[in-house]
């Protein structure tokens, strides 16, 4: 556990993850907290939802880490989380900055770019707003703000790791349930913890880490019980991307047929028109 | 304690993860903790002593307690005197019960053969152990044997039936409790605001004491009772004496007509005949000399005369009440925010109307600041801000982070923190505004010879000024708490380096050694050395981490095991030795018997770890110092749904005080049909009490924007409640709306063959900051615990009703018809 605690930015990683480990969060917030008071970000609005303790309801421009809230119906013999009565889970979402990310791919200004230690890295100044990242998301995380146009997203703090220091979240998070390190000990880190949990008789954790469809592994990946959907996880997220070929060779056909149509069309009126006339 | 300690909270989670810790949560609600835990004991609010006085009789008639222990270091074998009367003889009150005075004489609760008259701290000493104790446990009044036969009631049945607790639950919480304890095992007990605030807080951490004392958890690692606090340095405002009858470092503040005579009369009423406080005398005149400086001498017995005397009820509530009735004139209000965090919000607010001048300091504009144009009660048409004649003074005060000084928090700990910019506009620091104000009281003192500004004159008042805003230096504040001798100005070291005879002054005796030298700020230091924190800050007293720590080695001064090891005895080098710094005489062999007639810190034995207590050993039963009993027992809250299970003529603890009167009633109690649900406040983690530090900054507001209450569904479908919905609380004090959550979290408890219903409700909002709400602390009663006059605001009934509160007069319409109702 002390991945965290007594961090610094190696120079030989290369590459860096957060391994949120919801089993290991308290729901306090201090992430949300910690990431918009780094990253000067708005509030978004003070409406109370009812949704549990839950009122900035999902990730979004203005909410780069959000806390869920997941109160559940018992779930005896689980263990952890006191399921015998109810349980009540709590978990930090946050970009998850695919290896192919539908977002950068489909941005046609260049403005999201791939950083150093893996992050996908929307740049403000850039962004003309033209939303197509936005629908590129597979897991709805890029969003517009509708005020000033842009679209923004977590950074993965690229400015603080930069200088060696970790991201504003993992930092504030005081149990430690935001991991961020390199990305291969954390994988380690999360397939270790996840066989723990198991022997411990907790049978529903499962590490949420899709390496296996074409967004080809995420360098946020969590640590969750139960089913991903119930965390708003799509089970298998993929990159828009991956139909651009099936479009363009649709696209192509319909072209095709359309130019033969028209030629069809070209080629049959001469002989009509010398009927008439 | 993940709600409200998040960062604290990491300790436990670690210890779940690292050492297999099991974690209970007993609370009426499912919070963030519960989620955290692995049993959940939902309880009904109030019925704490219930369940930790069977969990005390679970330990005694199952033998589960540490025999060794108890009978070496605690008081169990003392032999009581023959006229004491416990509870379970006279129907719920102890011997000694004054019905007239409403209160108790405590004589009979003396160990037999006691002197009578005795000190807070003194009052049962004797020589225990000789004649009059019983170490194989069997002499009927014996205190181990009185335990017993207390507790007899408190069985697995009445934690059913009146806890609201199945049975089973409780005895899966019984023995994985007593499993966690004995010489190889420690378990700890974390306590808040729910144990506290109840009109009998004390007794119901008295009976945690009494488990952990039985278990052996005590002066060990891994034990102990951990009071979390309920602000940042809670600890330290009351180590530094935030209380009217405490002076700092917990020295009783001279009462008229008591022991204020003299200085003599004083000391030797409040001197100790052995262990720590038989020093009294040298934390007492230091800590004159620290005030009065070259004023107090041994001719004009170190002016003790210039101290102010207790001549009535100062607390918090006893001045309000005064100030209600027009009885006071000005008030000082800094870092507090009665108009939300106090109860009966309403009269606290009102009351402010019928000061003078009001002069508050704070980082923003609270509630209270805003009283008198932006309150309910104008709202209500009660005060109108043409007729207030209060003059209102809001001065700007620095936040944290803008000045130098120390938190200390539960575990002792002084930490110094750094300035990280200076304060905006006219915002001062606490320290700059009480050091100017003393200044300017002095130079007006010191051009008046008058008899009654003597003490002023004489008060030391030299601290040092820099900076454009002539702040002052708290480093020197922290070295005059520290203490130095007075010939040479020299740092001490220990509170064992102060002397009686005007040689040392030192403004709180247990602080001192934080700062030892010049330059040396103990609680300033960043470099932790091992497991126990030492060389990060510096924990009272002499940087002890764990206090009685002489209990984690057995009589002999050997461990109890190795895995619990902490300090224990050094034949090679005949001295204490260990993890911590040993928390007894270094030097003094665990077979030390004191001489005849031995007095002072010589009269205790090296088996008596409790160096504070006369003794030298917990007390079991507490037969000094206590308002209301030297044993814990249960009592209805001063508003409760059922009548008291174990005793008729005693429904609430009689020594509660009330404070009944047209403007705080309370609900007919038990079970007065207007108010069927029980009530409970509580904090959120996204708020800090009264919310002046968080619905004022936009990222924690949004957070938890609005008040709601929880309640369940079954409450809900009863009583017509929609999730979301607005809903109106009422008591006999106030009407407050809130939305509704309706959550499983909260259920409904089977107690006394009936259905019980309990509301939660946050009572961070008010009129003031971004987000805006009624404050839940208006349906609270002022009521006093008798022995710390804290309110009750953990257990009371209240009615519950769809929709949202009438606005302007007619709220007070609605409240008043409630009233009235059968």
């Amino acid at each position: 556990m002390s991945t965290s605690a007594n961090f610094e930015i190696r120079h030989s990683w290369r590459t860096t993850a957060f391994l949120t480990d919801s089993t290991l969060c308290i729901g306090c917030k201090a992430c949300e907290v910690a990431c918009k008071e780094w990253n000067h970000i708005s509030e978004d609005g003070f409406d109370w939802s009812g949704f549990s303790y839950d009122n900035t309801g999902s990730v979004g421009h203005s909410t780069w880490r959000h806390v869920k809230f997941i109160e559940g119906d018992p779930q005896p013999g689980k263990g952890g989380n006191a399921g015998d009565g109810i349980s009540w889970e709590f978990s930090s979402d946050v970009c998850k900055h695919c290896e192919v990310a539908g977002c950068l791919e489909a941005c046609p200004t260049g403005a999201i770019t791939r950083m150093e230690f893996g992050a996908v890295y929307v740049q403000p100044d850039i962004c003309n707003g033209c939303s197509y990242c936005v629908v590129a998301c597979p897991f709805g995380v890029v969003q517009k703000n509708r005020k000033d146009g842009r679209a923004f997203k977590c950074t993965f703090c690229s400015d603080r790791q930069r200088v060696g220091l970790q991201p504003a979240c993992a930092k504030a998070c005081p149990t430690e349930s935001i991991k961020f390190g390199e990305i291969n000990e954390l994988r380690t880190m999360a397939e270790e913890r996840l066989r723990e949990l198991h022997e411990r008789g907790i049978e529903d954790a499962t590490v949420y880490n899709p390496m296996d469809t074409s967004v080809g592994g995420i360098h946020a990946f969590f640590l969750l019980r139960g089913d991903p959907r119930t965390y708003n996880l799509p089970p298998k997220p993929e990159a828009p991307t991956i139909y651009l070929k099936d479009g363009w060779r649709s696209a192509g056909l319909v072209a095709g047929m359309l130019a033969l149509g028209s030629l069809f069309a070209f080629l049959s009126t001469p002989a009509r028109n010398s009927k008439n006339s | 304690m993940a709600e409200n300690h998040p960062v604290g909270f990491q300790w436990v989670i670690e210890a779940r993860e690292k050492n297999k810790a099991a974690v209970i949560h007993v609370d009426p609600r499912f919070t963030r903790t519960s989620a955290m835990a692995d049993i959940w004991v939902p309880l009904r609010c109030g019925s704490d002593i219930l369940f930790l006085g069977a969990l005390i009789r679970h330990v005694l008639e199952n033998e589960k307690y540490f025999r060794e222990y108890v009978v070496h270091y605690t008081n169990a074998p003392v032999l009581l005197r023959e006229d004491f009367r416990d509870t379970e003889d006279l129907d719920g009150y102890f011997s000694g019960w004054n019905a007239e005075k409403q209160q108790y004489d405590p004589t009979s609760w003396l160990y037999s053969g006691s002197p009578q008259r005795g000190a807070l701290f003194a009052g049962s000493f004797q020589d225990s152990g000789e004649a009059e104790s019983d170490p194989t446990l069997q002499h009927p009044r014996c205190v181990f044997q009185v335990l017993k036969r207390h507790f007899s009631r408190y069985t697995p049945e009445m934690v059913e039936q009146y806890c609201g607790v199945p049975k089973e639950l409780f005895l899966k919480v019984a023995d994985a409790y007593c499993s966690a304890s004995g010489p190889d095992k420690t378990a700890a007990i974390c306590y808040a605001l729910g144990w506290t605030q109840h009109s009998k807080g004390v007794q119901i951490i008295r009976a945690a004491s009494i488990l952990q004392m039985l278990l052996g958890n005590m002066g060990r690692p891994g034990g102990g009772i951990l009071a979390l606090r309920g602000h940042a340095s809670i600890q330290g405002s009351t180590d530094i004496a935030t209380l009217y009858d405490i002076l700092p470092g917990y020295l009783p503040t001279p009462t008229f007509k008591k022991d204020a005579g003299t200085l003599r009369d004083y000391i030797e009423y409040n001197k100790a005949k052995s262990g720590t406080w038989s020093n009294f005398d040298k934390y007492f005149i230091s800590f004159l000399k620290a005030y009065y400086g070259d004023s107090a001498m041994l001719e004009n017995d170190f002016c003790f005369d210039y101290l102010p005397r207790v001549t009535g009820d100062h607390s918090h509530f006893g001045y309000w009440l005064e100030m209600a009735d027009g009885k006071v004139e000005g008030l000082f209000m800094m870092g507090q925010n009665p108009g939300v965090g106090g109860p009966n919000g309403r009269l606290e607010r009102k009351a402010l109307a019928k000061l003078k001048w009001f002069v508050i300091r704070d980082m923003v504009e609270c509630e209270p600041a805003s009283f008198w144009y932006n309150s309910p009660e104008v709202e209500r048409g009660e005060l109108n801000p043409d007729t207030i004649a209060t003059e209102v003074f809001l001065f700007p005060a620095s936040g944290v982070s803008e000045k130098y000084g120390t938190f200390t928090n539960t575990q002792r700990l002084l930490q110094f923190h750094e300035k990280g910019g200076d304060p905006p506009g006219d915002s001062r620091s606490d320290t700059w505004f009480m050091v100017h104000l003393g200044r300017r009281l002095k130079a007006k003192a010191a051009v008046d010879p008058r008899p009654r500004n003597a003490p002023l004159n004489a008060l030391t008042w030299n601290y040092s000024l820099s900076g454009k805003n002539a702040e002052p230096d708290v480093e020197e504040v922290l070295q005059e708490i520290n203490g130095w001798t007075t010939a040479d100005r020299r740092l001490i070291s220990s509170y064992a380096e102060l002397k009686a005879d005007g040689s040392t002054a030192c403004g709180t005796w247990i602080y001192s050694g934080c700062y030892p030298e010049r330059g040396k700020n103990l609680p300033d230091q960043r470099q932790s050395r091992d497991l126990y924190g030492h060389g990060w800050g510096f924990s009272w007293p002499s940087d002890r981490r764990i206090l009685y720590n002489r209990a984690s080695a057995r009589p002999d001064g050997k461990p109890w095991s190795e895995r619990k090891k902490l300090v224990w005895w050094d034949e090679q080098k005949k001295q204490w030795t260990g993890l911590d710094v040993p928390d007894f005489y270094r030097d003094r062999p665990p077979d030390y018997r004191p001489p005849e007639g031995a007095e002072g810190d010589a009269a205790l034995a090296g088996d008596q770890p409790f160096v504070l207590h006369p003794d030298g050993v917990a007390w079991v039963f507490v037969s000094a110092g206590l308002k209301d009993g030297p044993l814990p027992t249960h009592y209805e809250p001063l508003e409760s749904p059922i009548p008291n299970p174990l005793y008729k003529r005693s429904n609430t603890d009689p020594a509660a005080i009330k404070r009944e009167r047209p403007d705080n009633r309370y609900a007919r109690s038990p079970g007065d049909p207007r108010f069927p649900y029980v009530l409970s406040t509580y904090r959120l983690t996204e708020h800090h009490t009264a919310g002046g530090m968080t619905r004022t900054l936009r990222h924690l507001a949004e957070l938890q924007p609005e008040l709601f209450c929880e309640v369940s569904p079954e409450l809900a479908a009863e009583t017509g409640l929609q999730h979301g919905a607005f809903a109106t609380i009422t008591t006999p004090r106030g009407i407050v709306e809130t939305r509704v959550l309706v959550t499983k979290r909260l259920r409904p408890l089977s107690v006394a063959g009936r259905s019980v219903h309990q509301i939660g409700i946050p009572f961070h909002f008010g009129t003031n900051g971004l987000v805006t709400g009624d404050s839940a602390n208006d349906l609270l009663p002022i009521s006093e615990e008798p022995n710390v006059r804290i309110m009750e605001s953990k257990a009371l009934m209240c009615d519950i009703t769809p929709g949202r509160r009438p606005r302007g007069k007619a709220a007070l319409e609605f409240l008043a018809q409630k009233m009235e109702a059968a």
